[in-house]
């Protein structure tokens, strides 16, 4: 019966939509090629035959003006799953986003609410440029009223999205492109994964590495190898930026006296800053060595070949923190 | 008092629909007419923006809905709220931040949100409301409802990229809304025609196939009748219709604003077609109510607002544990 299966990353997240979207009718999907076409990452296959047009909605090419109708849908009852296609194309959303879905609950002192999710994806590797790579997650994190989420696995990203659909306040799901074919096992039933609580990926005792997205497959290829020469490295993977789970993240340091926090988004103002500041606020007196912070270059993404690599961290570069942390 | 009305523009309407319309606007003149003197004392924090002489077309479109449609509004909402039936106390008191406000004092006129009566909200973006109502739609025909759906905006908001995509969306998909433009001739201190192209505005909305037509604002009985088509229209199911009520606004852009741009030849033409004369003389004038009857409806509303002031203005100011809360739900 509860057999586990392995699943991918993409499947994981339309499986997640697939059980919410049959248990309650009142999700819908809402974004560019999403219906019949299936997505243009074949991330949304098979819904619009199950739920029609009615539920599966292709819109044209105008993000703010079908964000702001997904915000306008969620206030009067419906739970949309709204897509945008590559987050670099979100800062269309962001008037919608942060002046009203972030705060409607709160002006209509908690009357309204905004039940939505702003899918998307993002990531650098696939030289798309610095029009097609970015993850806004820091910009996003920074408007109180919204959660924030990044899978790092396919079961996580099956869970959290199940999470997310059942959520009352808007939720941005960031998904990262080089994921999609990632698998792992799910167990059956597809778990929900509760929001704003982070995982620990690797127990270990020298050093803590929170890692976020991406950033936690290349943590643990680091750990892998600094394993053989037996450095034993803690993994935390925080799933969800906002909120934050702090103490989690803190314990771990608090065990391991050491901490890295590596992020493939821009340093500047970014997830690492926070997340370093939160470790000096709350496990100072535990450390044996500042906090390091490991982030993509203050630049643009190239597309090319060579140059798109040295933008952000890699397994090599995280090997070379810890063993700078530890040394 | 049943007896059917026919006004110049040949819209007919109800006798003791005209009455009850009349009396909204009175209070929502009234309403405006408080809370100017309110800000002129120093009562009101922020920002806020009157709509005294625009009362017909807030008054004459949400008649023509039922109680379970939705409307979304802009800046200078306070009219739309009290049409679509939000306590005057409450509003009042929220306008000045206190805890006893429609929202606990965290929205102000800017922002008022009233679920429970399907108003979307006043919006401090301009332009703001349209995709929420368009949306409001959307769901709607998602729900197999035929719930239908206004969105307020001013002249201003002709030219945010957000009306166009919502009308493309409407058109396409047939949703049950109403674009309502308040055109009062100025969006702050800027004159429609400055920064408007174009040779007509119900243009605007004829290129997405939509019905599309420009009233007079300044009389509720060609309000209402434009809406009552359009309103009946996305109801069966036909889709979207764009209505631009020509207006005017008696006072500045905010309270303070002394209006020196404004011609004042202009000003006082279109004072001469105040809704409530209008309203007034056509309720009189087909023996619905005598004119001492309507001298009483508007003392009636002069004594309701003003009566409200001093409480609300002496009222409590929300608790500071409160800061924090409906962030999240
Ligand atoms: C997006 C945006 N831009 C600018 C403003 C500042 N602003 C507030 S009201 C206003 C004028 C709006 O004019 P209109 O839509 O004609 O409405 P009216 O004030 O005439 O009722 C402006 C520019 C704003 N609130 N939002
Ligand atoms: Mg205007």
């Amino acid at each position: 019966m509860d057999e586990s299966r392995l699943m991918n990353f993409r499947d994981a997240v339309l499986e997640a939509l697939f059980l919410e979207m049959r248990a309650d009718p009142n999700v819908i999907l809402v974004g560019e090629d999403v219906g019949a076409a299936g997505g243009v990452f074949k991330q949304t296959q098979g819904l619009f035959d199950e739920f029609g047009d009615r539920r599966v909605i292709d819109t044209p090419i105008s993000e703010p003006g079908a964000f702001g109708m997904a915000i306008g849908a969620a206030m009067s009852g419906m739970r949309p799953v709204f897509e945008v296609m590559f987050g670099d194309f979100m800062t269309l959303c962001m008037d919608q986003l942060v002046n009203q879905a972030a705060k409607v609950r709160y002006m209509s002192n908690g009357a309204a609410r905004v039940p939505l999710v702003l899918r998307t994806t993002m990531g650098t590797g696939a030289n798309l440029g610095p029009q097609h790579s970015q993850g806004f997650y820091a910009w996003a994190a920074h408007t109180p009223g919204l959660k924030v989420v990044i899978p790092s696995n396919a079961a996580d990203a099956g869970g959290l999205m199940r999470a997310a659909i059942r959520d009352d306040d808007p939720v941005l799901f960031f998904e990262d492109r080089l994921l999609y074919n990632s698998s792992c096992e799910i167990a059956s039933g597809l778990p929900i994964v509760p929001i704003g609580s982070a995982r620990i990926v690797r127990e270990g005792r020298d050093v803590t590495i929170i890692a976020i997205g991406r950033m936690v497959a290349f943590a643990q290829e680091a750990a892998d190898r600094l394993a053989k020469d037996g450095v034993d490295v803690e993994i935390v993977d925080p799933r969800t930026i906002l909120p934050l789970d702090e103490a989690t993240i803190v314990g771990s340091v608090k065990k391991t006296h050491r901490a890295i926090v590596v992020d493939g988004a821009p340093r500047a103002y970014g997830v690492t800053g926070e997340i370093a500041a939160t470790i000096m606020e709350q496990a100072f007196d535990w450390l044996d060595a500042p906090v390091m912070r490991i982030a993509a270059v203050n630049a643009p993404v190239p597309v090319s070949r060579s140059l798109e690599p040295l933008v952000r961290p890699d397994a090599n570069t995280i090997e070379n923190a810890v063993r700078a942390a530890i040394a | 008092m049943n007896k059917a009305l026919k006004n110049a523009g040949g819209a007919s309407v109800d006798g003791r629909l005209l009455l009850s319309m009349h009396r909204t606007m009175l209070r929502i003149r009234h309403f405006e007419e408080t809370i100017r003197r309110l800000a002129a004392s120093g009562a009101v924090p922020g920002l806020v923006h009157l709509c005294a002489g625009q009362e017909a077309t807030n008054v004459g479109i949400i008649a023509a809905l039922e109680d379970r449609d939705f409307i979304a509004s802009h800046h200078r909402g306070h009219g739309h709220c009290i049409a679509k039936g939000a306590p005057v106390e409450g509003l009042m008191a929220e306008i000045l931040g206190k805890a006893s406000g429609m929202c606990g004092g965290r929205s102000g006129s800017m922002h008022v949100i009233d679920m429970e009566r399907g108003n979307l909200g006043t919006n401090g973006i301009v332009g703001g409301g349209i995709p929420l109502a368009a949306g409001a739609a959307l769901a709607a025909r998602a729900r197999g409802s035929d719930d239908v759906c206004v969105c307020f905006f001013g002249d201003g908001a002709l030219n945010q990229g957000l009306l166009h995509e919502c009308m493309n969306m409407a058109a396409i998909w047939k949703l049950a809304v109403v674009f309502v433009c308040e055109n009062n001739g100025y969006g702050e201190f800027t004159a429609i025609d400055d920064v408007t192209a174009g040779p007509s505005l119900p243009g605007r909305g004829e290129v997405f196939g939509i019905p599309s037509e420009m009233i007079d604002g300044m009389d509720v009985q060609a309000v209402y009748a434009a809406a009552r088509k359009a309103v009946d229209y996305a109801r069966a199911g036909h889709g979207p219709s764009f209505i631009i009520c020509n207006t005017w606004r008696f006072g500045g852009h905010h309270v303070g604003d002394k209006q020196e741009y404004k011609d004042d030849e202009e000003t006082r033409a279109w004072r001469l077609r105040d809704p409530l004369l209008r309203s007034a003389k056509a309720l009189s004038a087909a023996g619905i109510v005598s004119e001492e009857a309507i001298a009483q409806m508007e003392q009636d509303a002069i004594s309701e607002m003003a009566a409200l002031a001093d409480g609300v203005r002496n009222g409590s100011e929300p608790a500071a544990q409160t800061l924090l809360e409906h962030v999240y739900g």
